[in-house]
């Protein structure tokens, strides 16, 4: 089998798991909020959202009617061969997903407003490229569901406002999001860089498990105020009220320019949706996010 | 909090009972309706027509599903609710001329329906956004569609539904809003919030 069959029977498995089936991080986050949540509302959307996870899963059906825009994030070995074929490799996954799972069709021109019909078009799906030493190609998928995606927010904050103008910008962000991006939320924040970096990092920052603290104990101590702060709001499971407006909070930081703070949030619904496979040089594929027999 | 199994047609009875709160799931005929169906439906009426069937005592989804034909018969494959407050400018029109009893979709709606539905008596049942699995399953049958010209999500999808919900009451038939007591609890919590983190 050629590589770019390869990739694109894997990319096509991939994008398959992704809108069917939660990764376990996300399934056990759900369950925690489920037997925590107090609020008597929050914990019927819970409940509801957690059937719909299970049956979707058990039918192979998508979970949500959103299947998102494509996103993938590609770990390119140096040393692995034909590396120049796996851009058309995964245009091709994701068209013939698209027909196969079915996926919705999302790609849509903004000047005429055609949609494709099979989620491809300009820049659409996005490779995220970062080439690491080796020889393995290690694929995420990333399908990015609208509704969320349209409370994601960006400010370019005063230097002088400093970490507390951050910590503001995200409550003000979850707060004025509420019930819009179907909560309880994964928020991905990222500060520095500058305005294209700080939100790539942001949203990078939603693929991190849930289950994985920040190796950082300055931004794991972060992570946990703004994960408490957020929790605090009220605007609960679904914005009908609860303790559980978010699962998680990931942050992420590049250096800045001294007359620069850049502050991106990147917010995920419910249906936090990745799968990764690596690809190894002699054609094995180990699923990493995904049990497949 | 209190469950209810309603059936269609449902009476102006049985809504007058349900709470903010209350978990509601629902047997019988429910149409889908977004913006354009609404617009027509209240059009139709403006001149004095009829609408293909009666919705007094039924329940309006906000939804554009996604549905396929198989050996001539159509099958709801997604169904998961829309955002409702789009429409906000024709439901109280909507629960007045056609007595539709239960108004599904999800974020919660405004004030103008709020006080039509404590009028005419109607609740707005939140179903959980994105969970188009368990609502396609709740639909046994697919009994016509109406309005296709408008497009498939836009037209009005007449289903037989079995045990749809959980919809959780988030408006009831008093001028109870649960979602606008959310956000005023939101707003007050955001200041202890900002005194917590020292801003």
């Amino acid at each position: 089998m050629t590589i770019e069959n390869l990739v694109e029977d894997v990319a096509v498995r991939l994008l398959q798991l992704a809108v069917t089936e939660l990764p376990n991080d996300v399934k056990e986050a759900l369950e925690k909020a489920y037997r925590d949540e107090e609020s008597e509302a929050g914990r019927t959307q819970l409940e509801a959202i957690i059937n719909n996870v299970k049956l979707a899963e058990k039918t192979r059906t998508p979970m949500c009617q959103d299947t998102g825009v494509i996103i993938f994030y590609v770990k390119g070995g140096a040393k692995a061969k034909d590396l120049d074929k796996i851009e058309q490799a995964l245009r091709e996954a994701t068209q013939r997903a698209t027909k196969e799972v079915p996926l919705r069709p999302n790609a849509v021109n903004p000047l005429t407003g055609e949609n494709s019909g099979d989620n491809s078009g300009r820049f659409v799906p996005f490779i995220h490229w970062e080439i690491v030493p080796g020889n393995n190609v290690e694929i995420t998928v990333f399908p990015k569901g609208g509704g969320s995606e349209n409370v994601c927010a960006l400010s370019m904050i005063r230097p002088g406002e400093g970490i507390k103008g951050l910590k503001k910008f995200v409550v003000d962000t979850v707060v004025s999001a509420g019930a819009k991006p179907c909560p309880p939320n994964i928020l991905g924040v990222a500060v520095g860089g500058g305005a294209d970096i700080a939100m790539k990092l942001a949203k990078a920052a939603l693929l991190r498990p849930l289950n994985q603290p920040n190796p950082d104990p300055q931004l794991a101590q972060l992570e946990k105020e703004l994960y408490e702060a957020a929790n605090s709001t009220g605007i609960g499971p679904m914005g009908l009220g609860g303790k559980f407006t978010v699962l998680g909070v990931n942050v992420e930081y590049a250096h800045r320019h001294p007359a620069s703070y850049p502050v991106a949030v990147a917010v995920q619904c419910w249906a936090a949706r990745r799968a990764s496979a690596k690809i190894h040089p002699d054609g094995k594929v180990e699923y990493l996010t995904h049990k497949v027999v | 909090m209190a469950t209810y199994k309603l059936k269609t047609p449902i009476s102006e009875e049985d809504i007058r009972k349900l709470k903010v709160n209350d978990v509601i799931y629902i047997t019988g005929t429910m149409i889908t309706a977004r913006d354009a169906a609404h617009r027509r439906a209240l059009e139709l009426h403006n001149e004095g027509k009829r609408l293909p069937l009666d919705l007094q005592g039924l329940a309006v989804f906000h939804c554009g599903p996604i549905v396929k034909k198989e050996d001539d018969k159509w099958i709801i494959v997604a169904a998961g609710p829309t955002t409702s407050t789009r429409m906000d400018i024709f439901e109280d029109e909507f629960i007045k001329n056609f007595k539709v009893r239960v108004v599904i979709g999800k974020g919660g709606m405004g004030k103008r329906t709020t006080d039509a539905m404590e009028k005419y008596g109607a609740v707005y049942g939140a179903f959980t956004g994105g969970a188009a699995v368990l609502a396609a399953r709740a639909v046994k049958n697919v009994r016509s569609v109406e309005w296709y010209d408008l497009g498939m999500p836009e037209a009005m999808w007449v289903m037989e539904v079995e045990g749809f919900g959980p919809l959780t009451v988030a408006i009831d038939a008093h001028g109870n809003n649960l979602f606008e007591n959310v956000l005023r609890k939101v707003e007050e919590s955001k200041q202890k919030i900002y005194e917590k983190l020292g801003i």
